[in-house]
């Protein structure tokens, strides 16, 4: 349908952040990967901080997130992204710094790191983007996958006997006394996307207070992986992955 | 009513439908067109937009830019 109103009687209410590149992404339809980036890159252009702000990439579907926002980026190796941001900040104390990462990244082949950054309270903070799937390789189980969950590894659905049950980082890495700050939040719809927005903005003025770890995960989606339209994967992560995951802070000051 | 409007990237698109779905004025469909990617981009399919914003703030591509009739106008 062709505007009946002509736009020049109009405001522009909203339009992409700046500081999103106009590089087209590569994610596949309605992965929440893009409105995280969109979101956080929305506050980094309302704080003003574009070029205070370093971000560490992943190795997973994000690991271009460099080619989208237009800030200094460094790539870390496979689940090391909270050392190489943890060299970064205290190479340059008073810049902002995050590191993005996914399931598989963060709490798989980078547990190791995830607990020691948190348990030195790095001035950092880190985003963790939950899609319970491995996205990038082709939906392989990851540590996170749901109980049942069917993925190209646990073809008739995870087995709790055989691999465990989803674990919850988040959780453990809250019990550690470095970490000042940590939630849960979602970008599944537009009041899940207002609030993962203030939990970011509260992160990076915690990080300018230099006052330890912030952690956020983010429940999100992979429809790819899922085997859903992006509409069916929104409607199951709140009916399959809250339950698990519920939403909100897990640690805050008081 | 506030009166609003939208302009989608066309080529930007994924045909995803989160902001048809996001939009509570249920003023979105898929157009019957294919965009450059081959995809059915987003339009708005009448005139009930209020410039909520709802749709692009769910948008993962960033696709689409939000106009809304300003306050300036609404007070003469
Ligand atoms: C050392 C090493 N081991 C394994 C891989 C293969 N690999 C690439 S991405 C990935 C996991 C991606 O999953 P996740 O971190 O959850 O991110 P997503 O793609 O779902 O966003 C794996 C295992 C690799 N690149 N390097
Ligand atoms: S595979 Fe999954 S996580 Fe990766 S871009 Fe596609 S939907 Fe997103
Ligand atoms: S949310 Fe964005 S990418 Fe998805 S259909 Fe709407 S305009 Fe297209």
């Amino acid at each position: 349908m062709e505007n009946v109103v002509t736009k020049n009687e109009m405001e522009i209410v909203y339009k992409k952040p700046k500081t999103i590149t106009d590089t087209p992404m590569h994610y596949c339809p309605g992965c929440g990967h893009g409105v995280v980036h969109k979101i956080l890159m929305e506050v980094i252009d309302e704080l003003g901080i574009q070029d205070q702000t370093i971000g560490i990439a992943p190795v997973g579907c994000a690991v271009f997130a460099y080619d989208y926002m237009n800030i200094d980026m460094q790539e870390a190796a496979h689940g090391r992204a909270s050392a190489v941001a943890t060299g970064v900040r205290r190479v340059l104390p008073d810049k902002y710094v995050f590191s993005y990462q996914g399931d598989g990244d963060l709490a798989a082949i980078g547990t190791g790191e995830t607990i020691h950054t948190v348990n030195r309270g790095e001035n950092i903070l880190m985003l963790f983007i939950n899609n319970g799937i491995y996205g990038m390789t082709g939906g392989q189980m990851a540590p996170t996958s749901l109980i049942g969950m069917k993925t190209t590894t646990s073809p008739y659905g995870r087995d709790a006997a055989q691999v465990g049950n989803p674990i919850k980082i988040t959780e453990l890495i809250a019990q550690l006394p470095g970490a000042y700050y940590v939630t849960r939040q979602a970008v599944h719809t537009t009041q899940a996307v207002r609030k993962l927005k203030k939990a970011i903005e509260t992160s990076f003025k915690y990080q300018k207070e230099k006052k330890g770890t912030c952690f956020i995960e983010v429940v999100s989606n992979c429809p790819s992986g899922w085997k859903m339209t992006p509409v069916e994967a929104n409607v199951w992560l709140e009916k399959n992955m809250f339950p698990v995951y519920p939403l909100g802070d897990i640690k805050s000051p008081k | 009513m506030i009166h609003g409007t939208i302009v989608v990237a066309k080529d930007i698109c994924k045909a995803c439908e989160l902001c048809i779905t996001a939009c509570p004025q249920e003023c979105l469909e898929l157009s019957p067109h294919l965009n450059e990617k081959g995809y059915r981009y987003a339009q708005l399919k009448n005139d009930t937009c209020t410039g909520c914003i709802n749709c692009a703030i769910v948008c993962p591509d960033s696709a689409i830019t939000v106009y809304r009739e300003s306050k300036k106008k609404n007070a003469s």
